[in-house]
């Protein structure tokens, strides 16, 4: 049970926050560049998804898995794109998402004028009820091994 | 510090006398530094338009609204859900153009004109022209272009207030510039 990390974008694709917890393999390339791969991909999954269905969609993209993490998705109507990898053992986090946008997104830094909204985040106050919140998580425990 | 904490059993009620003259205040002061009602028109249309790409997030994360597949359910949201929540009365949906695209909201009683009486000197001062920048940034950030501006005001001597609503297009979400 662990959480590797998550990713906050925004509808024009711009990274708005990365942090990581529990990742032991890093892409080798440049953040910059691992965020355009991030967006791209989910731009992709999502005409994806919305082509490929057969019946008219609800949420569209929620997640995918590979043999050893979990992607979570979740979009809100304006765009803002969250992104999380776990291991397998959580099914959906999509709860948690939906908090860390309605709870700490919207608190912290859309109600918070002084804070730019569409660049990167500069929260400290963000940052570091995020980690509190993440940490807290039932499912947040990376085993030393 | 438990600003974030509980929002579903917080919702924080405030006095609407207080949001009223702080809103008169504002537009007095405005009167005063723009010469002309064209010039205050434009401020307030921008400070809502400012306050309308805020507010979209707090709405969508308050109320669990998804995306609306029409206009006719966007016009819904906004006359039940959002002025309920945030100015506590519920305009009424009408005059639907018949393509669909545009309709009107006519408020019984505008809140922000509660205690106001236009002077003759301000004729053309759309009072609560901020409304309408509020809109138009709200929906702009669900990707809906609308053209929003006030087509009769009871402080004009109108029998009603109708906002008049224009949907212009679609914004498409693009991939940014420089990936291939």
């Amino acid at each position: 049970m662990t959480v590797h990390n998550l990713y906050i974008f925004d509808r024009n694709g711009t990274c708005l926050y990365y942090n990581e917890w529990n990742r032991k393999k890093q892409a080798g390339i440049s953040k910059e560049e691992e965020f355009k791969l991030m967006y791209g991909m989910l731009f992709s999954i999502r005409s994806f998804v919305s082509k490929m269905s057969p019946l008219d969609m609800k949420d569209g993209f929620l997640s995918f898995q590979t043999s050893r993490y979990r992607l979570h998705y979740y979009e809100t109507p304006t765009g803002l794109k969250f992104v999380l990898n776990t291991d397998l053992s959580v099914g959906s986090a999509r709860d948690t998402l939906q908090h860390i946008y309605s709870n700490l997104y919207v608190e912290l830094l859309v109600k918070n004028p002084v804070c730019v909204l569409g660049q990167s985040l500069e929260s400290e106050l963000f940052s570091s009820r995020l980690d509190a919140f993440i940490r807290g998580l039932p499912y947040y425990s990376p085993r030393a091994a | 510090m438990s600003r974030q904490s509980n929002r579903t059993t917080d919702n924080k009620k405030m006095n609407s006398e207080l949001f009223t003259l702080t809103y008169g205040a504002l537009v007095t002061q405005l009167c005063k530094d723009y010469e002309n009602d064209e010039e205050v028109n434009k401020q307030l249309d921008k400070m809502g338009y400012n306050i309308g790409v805020r507010l979209i997030e707090d709405f969508l994360a308050r109320s669990s609204v998804g995306r609306c597949q029409d206009f006719r359910e966007t016009a819904d949201v906004i006359a039940k859900v959002a002025f309920k929540m945030y100015l506590g009365i519920t305009p009424s949906v009408t005059n639907w153009s018949p393509a669909g695209d545009e309709f009107s909201l006519i408020l019984e009683n505008n809140p922000l004109v509660d205690f106001v009486e236009l002077p003759d000197n301000h004729s053309t001062l759309i009072y609560s022209n901020l409304l309408c920048g509020v809109l138009r940034g709200a929906l702009e950030m669900v990707q809906m272009a609308v053209d929003v501006r006030f087509a009769q005001d009871t402080l004009r001597g109108d029998n009603v207030t109708e906002i008049r609503m224009k949907f212009i297009k679609r914004i498409e979400e693009n991939l940014p510039a420089g990936d291939e």
